[in-house]
């Protein structure tokens, strides 16, 4: 069955430079391996589409159920040259937590 | 022996209140407040220049400070904070008045200065780190260059008997680091404690971020009371190892979630996360839920910290024309995309300049622009939102303007809002560089 991330994961974003960087962490270590799977750099790159001028990078924490994706040229320029209404990029956490991740049926009683 | 540390702010605007409940309740040792974001000082200094009331340290100081000082009297809480600015022997000239007002002449008054290095960055080939372009080439519209200090001059007033330490720039979770290498004597060449230290001070920097803030997400994440976010404490181990809590009776919640969530923000590589003091590795942290809103973190683990500060600059860059109007109702969306195709015929004409520009539909694009997927539904209202980065400000004007002539030269149904509050604002432009330890030292001075 394919879900939204949003029931496997929840995600903060936080800016420094003309980087975002988008932490998404598991609700359950079950759900990990499924993440550290499917939820590639090039699939979040592919969310974003040309809104993201640069490359990114995926950073894997296993021991904390944990990816990092780093995000460059997420911010138009950086902060204080940012004309989106969200310069910080507070809400890009959120736009990841639509993609869909398959997942096999003994662990769909796990969800969210 | 333990050190409590509360978070008092983490940043300028953030609440006061919950500060005054950690330093009146939370037995604490040291109350830590950060209040700098990274355009913070060029801001302060184009301030400056123009508004002679500008004090140049936090516009909040005496709110914070009136709010938190009888308590921290009371209980013998230290303060640490880096709402100095451009001007942190300003900010603690001011604590000295409201501590000698209250009675309290013995109480000993730092600022930490040093951290500006302008006139060095005039000259600097270091690369900028965006560009690879030399420091000097934005000699020109250099409006401030500061690095980010370590723990060490903190420290040093520590040692010197200070009872509140006011600093310019130093990294945030270095206000945190310094009362743990103070009071504990680390060696200043364990990296293992100093990363466990550094790591405590990135969790609670941003405040109630740690708390139960800028995490809610209603029916998947909820939390109780998000009216009422406590800060967050730690209480910290001779080893490095801590436990966060939150005042008994606030809102908001502290779990391995929330620790989580905190522990990544604003970090690239986790395993090299790289503060002025020291080097943090978090991949190999220990994070365990102790009781109701109690968590335990340790296992943290670092390397010796890098010869390098790492440099903020701040150039002129131009100016950010910016407004909005609206449409209502049937036809909504389809009448915002008409505006949207006039309002770019009417830039041609009036040629305007702009090294950026976005005119975006709120509700359907304004936000996530390429990335937003098409409503499923004709959006009820829609605002549509023009902005523009120019070099001039004549530039930028021309989008206000343009907007104005939406009002009776537009379409069917145009809200529009006479303009009641200025719609150019100047572009801070903020680069980063590295630079040797050698360029600049935090030196402490008592008012």
């Amino acid at each position: 069955m394919d879900v939204m991330l949003r029931r496997l994961a929840h995600t903060r974003s936080g800016d420094k430079g003309n980087t975002s960087n988008i932490a998404v962490i598991a609700y359950d270590p079950a759900f990990y391996p499924l993440l550290r799977e499917q939820l590639t750099a090039e699939r979040v790159a592919a969310r974003f589409g040309t809104a993201f001028t640069g490359p990114v990078h995926r950073y894997e924490v296993d021991g904390l159920g944990v990816l990092n994706f780093v995000c460059e040229g997420a911010l138009g320029g950086g902060v204080s040259r940012n004309l989106c209404l969200d310069n910080y990029g507070k809400t890009l956490a959120a736009a990841v937590l639509d993609i869909p991740i398959a997942v096999p049926a003994a662990l769909e009683v796990r969800l969210r | 022996m333990h050190i409590r540390i509360g978070s008092g702010s983490g940043w300028w605007g953030d609440r006061i209140s919950p500060a005054e409940l950690s330093a009146r309740e939370g037995r604490l040792d040291y109350l830590c407040f950060e209040t700098m974001a990274e355009a913070t000082i060029s801001t302060a200094q184009v301030r400056a220049r123009s508004d002679e009331g500008f004090a140049g340290y936090d516009t909040y100081l005496e709110d914070r400070m009136n709010a938190v000082l009888p308590h921290c009297i009371q209980n013998g809480t230290r303060i640490i904070s880096n709402q100095g600015w451009i001007n942190p022997l300003g900010a603690a000239h001011t604590v000295r008045r409201m501590l000698d007002a209250l009675g309290r002449r013995d109480w000993k008054v730092a600022a930490v200065t040093g951290s500006v290095i302008t006139d060095t960055v005039c000259g600097s080939q270091a690369p900028i780190l965006e560009t690879g372009a030399p420091l000097a080439s934005l000699r020109e519209n250099l409006i401030s260059a500061e690095v980010y200090l370590g723990a060490d001059a903190i420290v040093e007033a520590l040692e010197a008997g200070a009872d509140v330490v006011i600093t310019g720039r130093v990294a945030d979770p270095s206000l945190f680091l310094a009362p743990m290498i103070y009071g504990f004597d680390w060696d200043r060449n364990d990296a293992t404690r100093l990363a466990r230290g550094a790591a405590i001070g990135h969790l609670l920097e941003c405040g109630a971020q740690l708390t139960g803030g800028y995490f809610a997400d209603p029916g998947v994440k909820d939390i109780p009371e998000p009216w009422n976010l406590g800060f967050p404490i730690a209480e910290v181990e001779p080893d490095g190892s801590a436990t966060f809590t939150k005042i008994a009776g606030t809102g908001g919640l502290l779990d391995r979630r929330t620790v989580l969530e905190q522990m990544f923000y604003e970090v690239h590589d986790p395993a090299n996360y790289i503060t002025p003091d020291v080097i943090v590795d978090f991949t190999t942290a220990v994070i365990e839920e102790t009781g109701p809103d109690q968590v335990r973190l340790s296992g943290i683990s670092g390397k010796p910290a890098t010869g390098s500060y790492k440099v903020s600059v701040g150039a002129h860059e131009g100016f950010i024309g910016e407004d909005m109007f609206f449409y209502a109702g049937p036809g909504a969306r389809a009448k915002a995309e008409l505006a949207r195709h006039i309002l770019m015929e009417r830039f041609a004409i009036v040629g305007l300049k702009a090294e950026d520009l976005r005119i975006d539909i709120l509700g359907v694009d304004a936000i996530h622009g390429a990335a937003s997927p098409e409503p499923g539904c004709e959006p009820y209202e829609v605002a549509v939102r023009v902005a523009a980065r120019c070099l001039d400000r004549a530039e930028a004007l021309k989008v206000g303007r343009e907007v104005d002539g939406m009002a009776v030269s537009g379409i069917a149904s145009t809200g529009k809002r006479v303009p009641f509050q200025e719609r150019v604002r100047e572009v801070v432009g903020i680069w980063s560089a590295l630079v040797d330890k050698t360029a600049a030292s935090g030196r402490v001075e008592f008012v």
